[in-house]
């Protein structure tokens, strides 16, 4: 079972002292013990483009699809056996990134 | 297939009262363990709730002419195991043969699993820490408690089909996201386990201390069913003392259900209840239980500190027989591993009879910021105003007490208090709310 996990990121100064290697080693464990399926950080939600292809014609935005003071951040996507599981490594991801992180499952 | 139902032949010849007594009595016993079987066959919430539902359905349509079986329970489960296979069969008719076949193939070989587990893992289930807290109230309630969703529809005083939604909310998350039917890990066993009683604790108060207008001031079919579950869950959890101490407080606390609230609707202080109403035993075994836990090793958590405060209070046969020192210091105590605000609201209320309603009223005023919002520490204050004979801030506190009350028998008392200011000479200060002993 894949879990989706958001990390949601406020733009406040998350950085904590030995942040980066808790979670490089994290990410290393996550790859160890088979979790791993991919990981990434994002960039700004100002360097966003938003398309809307659904009518006659292509409409860009500049921005995200919506202005929040909450937004994402980054993403993890997990192999888990079930939600505590998940859950587990979810509570350890954002004690590394020092960010709140929602953990929702994919569709099988 | 399964071919026997319970084992052997049925009895029959009962009136039709007896067959109606023995379905009551299976759906309160077997209930539980029918649907936790069935989820731990199944590994389908859902399936297993409206599958059992269709037995107890079936039971009240055989029993009558069939007799009831020997083995109700036994009955129960193999015609709900039948009716959710029937089920998946359905199901899967336009899908997958093949799946279907190795599905049947399966089930028809798998043992069930031992009954009490699966009972203990249904109400973790229930009460996961990823299910918003209404959620697992209203699951336990149902899958757990056996009630129907009308039923805990209106012991909440939501609409039926709101209930039904949540409920079913709740189970589509417990598949989608998939909540694991398992027992915690050890290492989470404590923190999962209070996750439960916190859930039944609700369900208790929401049943002692009623909220809303116009409602029975005690529902007494919640304090009743969170007796019960707080049975099964000591049953199934012996050793942990918390389970114990929740059980002890909730009897001790509902031993004062018929003395609490009076004739006419209003509440009645623990100082000016009747005590020869109390139920004697509930308050025996409620009591039993604390000793119990006295003379267990371990420092005792908040539901046995709780109980213990119920314990000296119930052994009081008069009130003013009652031994306020030893409350304070279970407070104390409870202070220490809970720094709530509203324990230590209760905690002045001890003061209040010990040093007197000078020094009670200091630590009161001090809380104020924090619990300004709740009607007991209005009411709390009142009364101390009240005996420190300053009626006109009395006046003011039961006003905001009256104001934030929710329930009907507290506001009838609060309003005749706060009326008497002034004309009578009465020294009563406890207030009987069950967190608030």
């Amino acid at each position: 079972m894949q879990y989706l996990f958001s990390v949601i990121d406020d733009g406040s100064e998350t950085a904590t002292p030995g942040g980066a290697e808790a979670l490089s080693a994290f990410n290393e464990r996550l790859q160890a013990q088979g979790h791993w399926v991919y990981a990434g950080g994002l960039g700004t939600t100002t360097n966003a483009t938003t398309i809307d292809n659904r009518g006659d014609e292509v409409v860009l935005t500049d921005g995200p699809y919506v202005e929040s003071k909450e937004y994402l951040g980054g993403i993890w996507i997990v192999e888990a056996a079930d939600l505590d599981e998940a859950l587990a490594l979810a509570t350890e991801g954002s004690k590394c990134c020092n960010r709140k992180v929602e953990v929702r499952p994919f569709l099988v | 297939m399964l071919q026997s139902e319970g084992g052997g032949p049925a009895v029959p010849s009962l009136s039709a009262d007896d067959v109606s007594a023995a379905i009551t009595k299976a759906h309160h016993e077997e209930w539980s363990r029918v649907v936790a079987s069935l989820t731990g066959r199944f590994g389908d919430l859902d399936l297993a709730e409206e599958s059992a539902a269709e037995a107890f359905a079936t039971a009240v349509v055989r029993w009558p002419d069939d007799g009831v079986p020997p083995n109700p329970g036994g009955w129960l489960t193999t015609t709900a195991t039948r009716k959710a296979i029937d089920r998946i069969r359905r199901e899967h008719t336009r899908h997958d043969k093949q799946k279907k076949a190795e599905l049947l193939h399966e089930l028809a070989s798998c043992e069930p699993h031992a009954v009490d587990d699966d009972r203990l893992r249904l109400i973790f289930t229930c009460c996961h820490p990823a299910l918003s807290m209404e959620a697992r109230v209203a699951l336990t309630l149902r899958m757990v408690g056996g009630l129907t969703v009308s039923e805990i529809a209106s012991a909440f005083l939501v609409l039926e089909s709101a209930m039904g939604r949540r409920i079913t909310r709740a189970k589509t998350k417990i598949k989608e996201a998939r909540i694991p039917y398992r027992l915690p890990m050890a290492q989470d066993l404590p923190v999962r386990v209070s996750g439960v009683l916190a859930v039944l604790y609700l369900v208790f108060n929401e049943g002692y201390l009623a909220t809303g207008p116009g409602t029975e001031p005690v529902r007494q079919e919640l304090t009743t069913e969170a007796i019960q579950l707080a049975r099964l869950v000591r049953v199934l959890l012996p050793e942990d003392g918390e389970v114990s101490g929740l059980l002890a407080l909730m009897l001790l606390t509902d031993a004062r259900r018929d003395a609490r609230v009076s004739p006419s609707g209003e509440l009645v202080s623990l100082v000016e209840q009747d005590r020869g109403t109390w139920d004697t035993g509930k308050i025996f075994e409620g009591q039993q239980l604390v000793r119990e836990r006295l003379a267990a090793s371990g420092p005792p958590g908040r539901y046995q500190i709780l109980a213990a405060i119920n314990a000296v209070h119930t052994s009081a046969r008069d009130a003013r027989f009652t031994d306020w020192s030893q409350i304070v210091a279970l407070y104390d105590q409870l202070v220490r591993i809970d720094s709530s605000p509203v324990v230590a609201l209760n905690r002045a209320i001890a003061v209040a009879e010990l040093d007197g309603p000078d020094v009670a009223l200091a630590i009161v005023d001090g809380l104020l910021v924090e619990l300004d919002g709740y009607h007991a520490y209005h009411a709390t204050r009142a009364d101390l105003l009240r005996r420190l004979g300053r009626s006109h801030a009395s006046r003011d506190a039961y006003d905001r007490a009256i104001d934030l009350a929710g329930n009907t028998a507290e506001v009838a008392y609060l309003t005749r208090r706060r009326d008497q200011l002034g004309q009578g000479r009465d020294r009563d200060i406890l207030r009987d709310g069950a967190s608030e002993p």
